[in-house]
């Protein structure tokens, strides 16, 4: 672990993958929640957690370099199911580089446990980790210019659902008619890191709701 | 509908919402937002009798010009500007009662970049997350003002502050970013950390609410693998592929792919709001606290 200064303020602690990173972000939100730790961000990412607004950034680094983490039990709660339909219109490519049926894709996506890692790129936007590493996909070369709002996409190691239309360069392989982020509901996001997710399939003609 | 509103008559380049912004969600992908000059949004709810977290306009270079529809208080601080009222001149930087009907116009800015219009009782639109700040990356809270758009307004809970004028710092000739190194410095050559802390940038037109973009010497990494997305903190300097320092602002977004080779610290992020497009940049290396 290395825990490096971002500012006056904020330290970005760095683990040797996302495994370990989800556990030191499920560490520190228990310690922030027994009152032992005082901060006011906690951003989880692919190799790091970002502390932000830490009111003794010194002792905090050298309290987290010191100290091994314990291993995270997995976190309360219930299972986030998303309805999928899918027909993305990157499905065949995506059934190419990993060398099997489009409806391949689909048994093996619906079949994987997911966990939310982290969030970004818009509000809602979670980066999914689950699938084994040989299902990597590479981003497309050109990305879109408006990915419709519900799409389920994968790039690199993950899997995410974009919230609403916007720009962006994953593979598109299913839809689905969940509102991922709405801001009048309690929590807004739906998924937020640590969530654990699973897509269920629903038949392609009908609503995927 | 009430008339405790204002219309708006000429929504400017860019005028938006914004108050003290919505930290505390960074970890689902919402920015903080807020006023890019914090403390001239202050200043100006301050002088129009507002609480610091009122909800005020921030205009962009052109200012703006609204119609209330009862008699107001205002007050406009930030970047300088002219100020009238049906044509005739108002002052800037003080309360400003404004009857019902008059035009109100926040002239285009003499120097500097942002100016601010807290109206009393402050603008009321119906808060995202705690705040009614317009993000433009994400595209929470209001959209942009358009002509024609009506805002409502709160109930004016003290009177404005009895000054005549009020002192405020002058847009900078020059910008010096204090900075701090890290947290990715050692993702660049010692060179490129001397370059950045040592020669003059100037600000780029393609600076927004996002990020003030720079032109000037590139920095050469000394890694050229890519960096798994992490966490970015306000004020930090990130540096795209073609090697100009981005500085992130209040609408960055809340986890990036490219390395933060120092940070600037969050005071010096006012004056960085005001620097038009042609400014010297000084990024200076200072010891933690």
């Amino acid at each position: 672990m290395r825990v490096l200064p971002a500012g006056e303020d904020a330290l970005l602690v760095e683990v040797a993958s996302g495994e370990e990173a989800q556990a030191l972000h499920a560490e520190l939100l228990r310690r922030r929640a027994e009152g032992s730790l005082r901060i006011g961000e906690i951003v989880p990412a692919a190799r790091t957690v970002l502390l932000d607004g830490v009111s003794e950034p010194a002792r905090v680094a050298a309290e987290l370099s010191a100290r091994d983490l314990p291993a995270v039990p997995p976190r309360a709660g219930g299972t986030v199911e998303i309805p999928v339909r899918y027909d993305g219109p990157d499905l065949a490519e995506v059934a190419a580089h990993w060398g099997v049926s489009p409806g391949e894709v689909a048994r093996i996506h619906a079949g994987t446990e997911f966990r939310v890692a982290f969030c970004g790129f818009a509000p809602g936007f979670g980066y999914l980790t689950g699938l084994p590493p040989r299902y990597d996909v590479p981003r497309r070369p050109t990305p879109r210019t408006a990915v419709p709002a519900g799409s389920v996409a994968l790039a690199g190691p993950y899997t995410g659902v974009y919230p609403r239309s916007s720009p962006g360069g994953w593979q598109l392989i299913g839809t689905t008619g969940l509102v991922l982020w709405d801001h009048t509901r309690v929590p807004a996001a739906l998924l937020s890191p640590g969530t654990r997710v699973r897509f269920v399939p629903v038949a392609t003609t009908g609503p995927a709701a | 509908m009430t008339d405790r509103a204002l219309v708006v008559v000429r929504a400017g380049a860019l005028t938006t919402v914004q108050d003290r912004g919505r930290p505390g969600y960074a970890h689902v992908g919402v920015p903080r937002s807020g006023a890019l000059d914090g403390p001239a949004a202050a200043l100006a709810n301050r002088l129009a009798g507002n609480a610091p977290d009122a909800a005020v306009l921030e205009t962009t270079l052109n200012g703006c010009s609204v119609r209330p529809r009862s008699t107001v208080t205002v007050a406009v601080a930030g970047a300088p500007c002219p100020v009238t009222v049906d044509g005739r001149p108002a002052a800037w930087g003080a309360p400003v009662r404004v009857r019902a009907g008059s035009v109100l116009d926040v002239g285009a800015a003499t120097s500097g970049v942002r100016a601010y219009l807290a109206v009393a009782g402050g603008v009321a639109v119906e808060p995202v997350l705690g705040s009614r700040s317009t993000d433009l990356l994400s595209g929470l809270g209001p959209a942009p003002l358009t002509d024609g758009a009506v805002l409502p307004l709160g109930t004016p809970r003290r009177p404005p502050a009895r000054v005549d004028a009020a002192p405020q710092p002058a847009p900078p000739d020059e910008l010096v970013l204090r900075v701090t190194p890290g947290p990715r410095d050692d993702w660049f050559t010692p060179a490129a950390v001397r370059v950045l802390t040592s020669r003059t940038y100037r600000v780029s037109p393609a600076s927004n609410r996002i990020g003030l973009r720079t032109t000037g010497p590139a920095l050469e990494r000394a890694r050229r693998d890519e960096l798994p997305s992490e966490g970015m903190v306000l004020g930090a300097v990130q540096v795209p592929p073609d090697g100009t320092p981005v500085v992130f602002l209040a609408d960055h977004p809340t986890t990036g792919g490219y390395p933060v080779i120092a940070v600037v610290r969050p005071a010096d992020l006012a004056a960085a709001a005001q620097a038009v497009p042609g400014t010297p940049v000084r990024f200076t290396a200072v010891r933690r606290r």
